[in-house]
């Protein structure tokens, strides 16, 4: 495929707002991991939790839309230029030009939990929570759209933790039929209620930091996050990273387990790898879905090990960020942009004990050097597999 | 922009008083009575599967595996587009209520069900397909939403793409905001190129948002007000009838898609 230009890209995590907080704190091997302080009835687990949230609320103009969820998108988008960026293309382009899609699994579902929390006497959702557009899944999508004003395609895509990977194929097929000319692509996930006690009753979560690829790894800590990026065709900026390919493919094994031998994984890099036009070999640094599963990381450590050379770098920076969810895609892929950006590769964090299924490409610390290729694997419940590969624009 | 061609391959469509695409033309014409009550048949499902599958998976795998058959295409090797307004209605109800009176005793098997790509993951496991396969939302406008991608992907990657749009119905509290009281699900198998199996020709166009297309039947006008993914209906009316079709559906807040096209024999 012809890549797209990425002409903005920004993530916001537990690190902290915007890039300089993610390069800073990934330099600095510092985990946005702390204790679980969120939950009204806490569980002993680690979170990765975006601190200030509660006293940021939405512009009085777009009070309709307010929730945890959309304060983050709201944050996140405000980092880096990005809300400028998203605002300049639909005057270069018209907004009926410009695409929306946006990746998220847990959407505003907080505000309808907090309602079901506070319901009247006569069950009914209190007063200031009968907001039609949050209880549903397409409430990022629909608040992105309105904040930006834009009037083109807009579309949530909910396949759990391989959601905000999606979007950037969705986005390209979009470009490239000329249905528009730019996209707003990205995706934010929230702590709630759902997420924590809904992983937590498939004894997926860590009662300690999550440790990807350690041999004797606990399970995951929940994190939230918002990031997002703009595509728009290569021309418009020839020196910008670009969006090379992307893959997407399904497990057809089991709802929330993947699959062992790893093939929907293995056929989304394969994916991917060919729409690039890239050999395997090409590859300067994989971060990885690691979530410090069991599974998906034996899985994916294997797959790593039999694909690529050995100077290939590969990392899951689900230490610092804990596991965003339907957000993890957008985050990494802004952590594949800042390796290609910066030349720099973020050590897999908190594997004291490296799985011997790991193979050489681990990177266990920090390292410095040239990255043109990048990848980013992202695969979720249902078996739904997603595989993004990021290169260097053009020198000038 | 082009106009995105497509062709129709093959439809499905469940609805309380409708069980299938086949019944559906001769209920419009008055032919057939409305069907006994019941639930989805959901056949590509392995039967214990089918037991204990939410009504979701039910609805989205009964309209898909009647337009995959139609279609004569190997759902093994078919990408596909899950589309819905609200996901499973019934499970969100069941999962805000347990975390509001006891959030240790979440079921861990309907917290996974809880995902809006579940019926997506059953028919991927239920089908073994391997291709690519999305589960998206757009609010009232899923059905456009979801047919855009859906023929996008046909197009940009040109191979067919299942489409199949769904919404149960509402439960608990949450029923007053999404107000959703009649179960619909439907699904279009659409191919980037006409092979003998084409029943149809669709050109979309993107325009701006403009006045939505009602269907003829006052029925289908009546779902259409009950169910978002039944806002799919002028255009599954045109097409059962075999008529040309020229509608406008809803694909975002602020955009609409020009749909035109004629049935082929």
């Amino acid at each position: 495929m012809l890549p797209l230009a990425i002409t903005a890209f920004t993530a916001t995590t537990a690190l902290g707002p915007g890039l300089k907080a993610q390069s800073d704190g990934l330099a600095a091997s510092r985990s946005g991991l702390r204790r679980n302080d969120f939950s009204h009835a806490p569980l002993d687990t680690w979170i990765g939790r975006v601190d200030g949230l509660e006293n940021m609320p939405l512009p009085v103009d777009a009070a309709v839309w307010e929730c945890r969820n959309n304060r983050l998108a709201w944050l996140a988008m405000n980092q880096d230029g990005f809300a400028d960026a998203a605002r300049e293309a639909p005057r270069r382009h018209g907004s009926e030009r410009v695409a929306v899609v946006m990746g998220t699994s847990t959407a505003s579902i907080g505000a309808t939990e907090q309602a079901y929390r506070t319901l009247t006497e006569g069950g009914a959702f209190p007063q200031d929570l009968q907001r039609r557009d949050v209880h549903q899944p397409n409430s990022l999508t629909g608040f992105i759209q309105a904040v930006l004003g834009l009037q083109g395609p807009a579309l949530t895509i909910a396949t759990a933790c391989s959601s905000s990977a999606k979007v950037f194929a969705a986005a390209e097929r979009l470009i490239r039929l000329g249905v528009v000319d730019a996209a707003v692509v990205g995706g934010v996930d929230t702590l709630c209620e759902s997420v924590l006690f809904g992983f937590n009753s498939l004894e997926l979560v860590s009662s300690e930091p999550c440790r990807p690829f350690d041999v004797t790894r606990g399970g995951i800590s929940i994190g939230e996050a918002g990031g997002f990026a703009l595509l728009e065709r290569r021309e418009v900026a020839p020196d910008a990273p670009r969006l090379a390919g992307y893959g997407e493919s399904s497990d057809a094994h089991h709802m929330s387990t993947p699959h062992p031998e790893g093939l929907g994984a293995e056929l989304a890099l394969r994916d991917a790898l060919a729409r690039a036009g890239l050999d395997a070999s090409e590859v300067d640094y994989i971060n990885l879905h690691g979530t410090a599963s069991l599974k998906n990381d034996e899985v994916e450590a294997a797959l790593v090990a039999r694909s690529f050379r050995a100077e290939t770098r590969a990392s899951s920076t689900k230490g610092f960020t804990g596991h965003t969810l339907g957000a993890a895609g957008i985050v990494e892929a802004a952590y594949a942009l800042l390796a290609i950006r910066n030349g720099f590769i973020p050590g897999n964090l908190n594997a004291s004990q490296p799985d011997p299924a790991c193979g050489p490409q681990m990177a266990w610390r920090n390292e410095r050097q040239p990255v043109r290729v990048a990848l980013s694997n992202s695969f979720g419940f249902g078996g739904n597999n997603a595989c993004l590969a990021f290169v260097a624009g053009e020198r000038a | 922009m082009r106009g995105l061609e497509v062709f129709v391959q093959g439809a499905g469509l469940w609805a309380p008083a409708v069980a299938t695409w086949a019944d559906f033309k001769p209920w419009l014409d008055g032919a057939l009575d409305d069907a006994e009550p019941g639930k989805p048949r959901a056949e590509v499902l392995p039967a214990n599967e089918r037991r204990r599958a939410p009504d979701s998976v039910l609805l989205a795998a009964t309209a898909a595996g009647q337009a995959v058959a139609a279609s004569g295409l190997d759902p093994a090797a078919l990408a596909s587009v899950f589309s819905s307004a609200h996901g499973d209605q019934a499970i969100t109800d069941y999962m805000c209520a347990t975390l509001a009176e006891s959030p240790a005793g979440l079921s861990p098997t309907r917290f996974h069900n809880s995902v809006h790509n579940a019926p997506a993951g059953y028919w991927t496991i239920a089908t073994v397909c391997h291709a690519a396969c999305s589960a998206v939302s757009a609010g009232d406008a899923s059905f456009g939403a979801g047919l855009l991608e859906a023929a996008a992907q046909a197009i940009a990657d040109d191979h067919p793409v299942l489409l199949a749009a769904f919404d149960t119905r509402g439960y608990g509290p949450l029923l007053s905001m999404t107000k959703i009281t009649l179960p619909f699900s439907t699904a279009l198998v659409l191919s980037p190129s006409r092979t003998p199996q084409s029943t149809a020709r669709l050109v979309i166009t993107t325009t701006p948002m403009a006045p939505v297309s009602r269907t003829r039947d006052d029925r289908l006008q009546a779902w259409a007000t009950m169910n978002p993914s039944a806002a799919g209906l002028p255009l599954l009316e045109a097409l059962a009838h075999g008529t040309g079709v020229d509608v406008v559906l809803a694909a975002s807040a602020g955009m609409a898609l020009h749909i035109t096209g004629e049935t082929l024999t």
